[in-house]
């Protein structure tokens, strides 16, 4: 049997495909301002990674933000749904999954079969989401996949206003000024977002083990605060971004039966 | 009419709004009994007031830089210039704002809540009962009584929702000078839907998304002011709108903003009494009231 999953996120789209449950190839593209042109090209990618046709895929289910802008689908699941099966997917023993995508974050807690028990979720606020850490490599005028690394070598963190993105960068900036060192703003940065994140998971109540997935679990600086913050391990899957598509593709599968 | 000076800006920062000071007439500081003054470094502007007797004779504004003693300073040199005033000759000053406690030449730091409800009182009267200030950073709603004293208050300074830094961030991304986006918004022919985030980044990508979609440089600024709006009345409307209703800080001065907060709160803010030739600038609300403190403080250690 084969299915696939479509996460239309807010930046990007991702495409899972699964043939009896083994992920048989993915799919992405950047939304720009036509989705649905995202999501064709990365259907077409993953398609033509597997070398299939379209209609050999029985059931699509659509996730994320933009799920209704999805192409051709059957059927839809919640993002938090889509965390909880593909987090049980990747790690049976995980029981709280946090997904950090680029405009959302949100914590799942699941039951061992992936069904999804509880969550929390900031959708309201830029800080707590992957935008803070791309706004802040721009103040801080650091490539994004470079600010990680530079802020591993920081012995301690310069303090910022982190309740806001807008008023973060004008902290940034002026710690610039003031030339702080840039792997200690770095690791500001990252201490701040791991807070944000982890104070939100609080409210759900961890429960081990923890899985880390979305767009920033690729972030070793992000990674390592959050470590820190919530004292322990987190599983990461080798491909985090497409977290939420596997959930969906394989949410698709249940229900073709 | 004042002597105002502004201060030009580099032709591509469309956030960056002048920095001007200006000199009362008809008022001589050599003829005062009492020389005190007011510095407010906020997180965006620094203000200075220098009052002879308890009344306005000069006042500057200037962006806050990195570093509040060095802002401080610079405001009120700006605010001395061609005063012929040394520094010295101020009997008192109280520093206010959110750099308060870093005001170097301050006599005493008081919360600039307190100064701007005296500061208020003192340019509008006993009548003000509700004042919105909208600063850089923050929001306020203070209510006080009639003589400016605060008797409640809320704020938010944790977010750049409806501050003078999203208008800011607003100015840049459409390409409009922030001084002249009050009038261009209320261009718009109808008032369109606010946008819907509350969030400025992603309020941001909103209205790219809305111009993508073909909509007027106009209608997004009045999209957005309007949400901006809704968000700094949600504040007043928890504290209660009891008149007289006043607009203090920066926002006051942005007729989008006052117009669309009018009608959202169904109240007319009491007019502006022209500051220009007052020096009763609602944008120095909070550096008056600081300097009616340290005159209030001067004239009491006289007396002991």
């Amino acid at each position: 049997m084969i299915t696939a999953g479509i996460d239309m996120g807010t930046q990007s789209v991702k495409v899972a495909i699964l043939e009896n449950g083994e992920i048989i190839s993915i799919g992405f593209a950047f939304c720009g301002f036509n989705p649905k042109e995202a999501a064709e090209q990365a259907f077409e990618e993953a398609l033509r990674k597997a070398n299939l046709s379209f209609d050999k895929i029985e059931h699509i289910t659509a996730t994320g933000a933009g799920a209704d802008k999805a192409i051709n689908f059957d059927s839809t699941i919640s993002m938090m749904g889509a965390d909880a099966q593909a987090g049980a997917y990747f790690f049976p023993s995980a029981r709280t999954i946090i997904d950090v995508g680029a405009e959302e974050a949100r914590a799942v807690s699941c039951d061992e079969n992936g069904n999804m028990l509880n969550f929390v979720l900031n959708a309201r606020c830029a800080a707590g989401a992957g935008t803070f850490i791309e706004a802040m490599a721009r103040a801080l005028e650091v490539k994004l996949d470079e600010l990680g690394p530079l802020s591993l070598k920081a012995e301690k963190a310069s303090p910022i206003n982190a309740s806001c993105v807008i008023f973060a960068e004008s902290d940034v900036i002026s710690l610039i000024h003031r030339q702080e060192s840039k792997p200690e703003i770095a690791r500001a940065i990252y201490d701040a977002m791991a807070e944000r994140i982890s104070s939100m998971v609080r409210r759900l109540g961890i429960k081990p083990h923890v899985a880390l997935m979305g767009g920033v679990a690729k972030d070793v600086g992000f990674v390592t605060s959050l470590k820190r913050k919530l004292g322990m391990e987190l599983l990461i899957p080798q491909e985090p971004v497409f977290g939420g598509s596997v959930g969906a593709a394989l949410t698709a599968a249940k229900r073709v039966g | 009419m004042c002597k105002i000076e502004t201060r030009k800006r580099e032709a591509d920062a469309y956030w960056r709004w002048p920095e001007y000071h200006g000199i009362v007439p008809g008022r001589d500081w050599k003829d005062a009994d009492i020389l005190t003054g007011g510095i407010d470094v906020g997180s965006v502007s620094s203000k200075a007031v220098i009052m002879t007797d308890g009344e306005v004779y000069s006042w500057g504004i200037l962006r806050t830089g990195s570093n509040s003693a060095d802002s401080a300073k610079k405001v009120l040199d700006w605010t001395l210039e061609g005063t012929g005033l040394k520094p010295e000759k101020i009997a008192s000053i109280v520093g206010t704002g959110y750099g308060r406690v870093n005001v170097p030449m301050a006599n005493k730091a008081i919360t600039e809540i307190a100064c701007h409800a005296k500061g208020a009182n003192h340019i509008w009267g006993p009548t003000v009962r509700t004042i919105l200030d909208v600063g850089g950073q923050d929001v306020k709603a203070i209510s006080c009584d009639e003589t400016g004293r605060v008797t409640s208050f809320l704020m938010n300074d944790k977010c750049a929702a409806g501050t003078g830094r999203g208008m800011e961030v607003f100015a840049d991304l459409l390409k409009i000078p922030i001084e002249e986006v009050g009038e261009v918004s209320l261009t718009v022919d109808e008032e369109p839907e606010p946008v819907s985030s509350t969030c400025v980044v992603f309020a941001k990508s909103e209205a790219v998304g809305l111009l993508y979609a073909g909509w007027s440089k106009e209608k997004v600024l009045a999209a957005y002011m309007r949400a901006m709006a809704i968000r700094m009345c949600e504040l007043v409307k928890r504290i209660g709108v009891k008149k007289d209703f006043v607009i203090t800080g920066g926002q006051s001065k942005n007729v989008g903003i006052v117009t669309r907060i009018e009608s959202i709160l169904g109240v007319k803010r009491l007019p502006v009494a022209d500051w220009k030739e007052t020096g009763l600038d609602p944008m120095a609300a909070g550096a008056i009231g600081a300097a009616l403190f340290a005159e209030a403080l001067y004239s009491k250690s006289l007396k002991q």
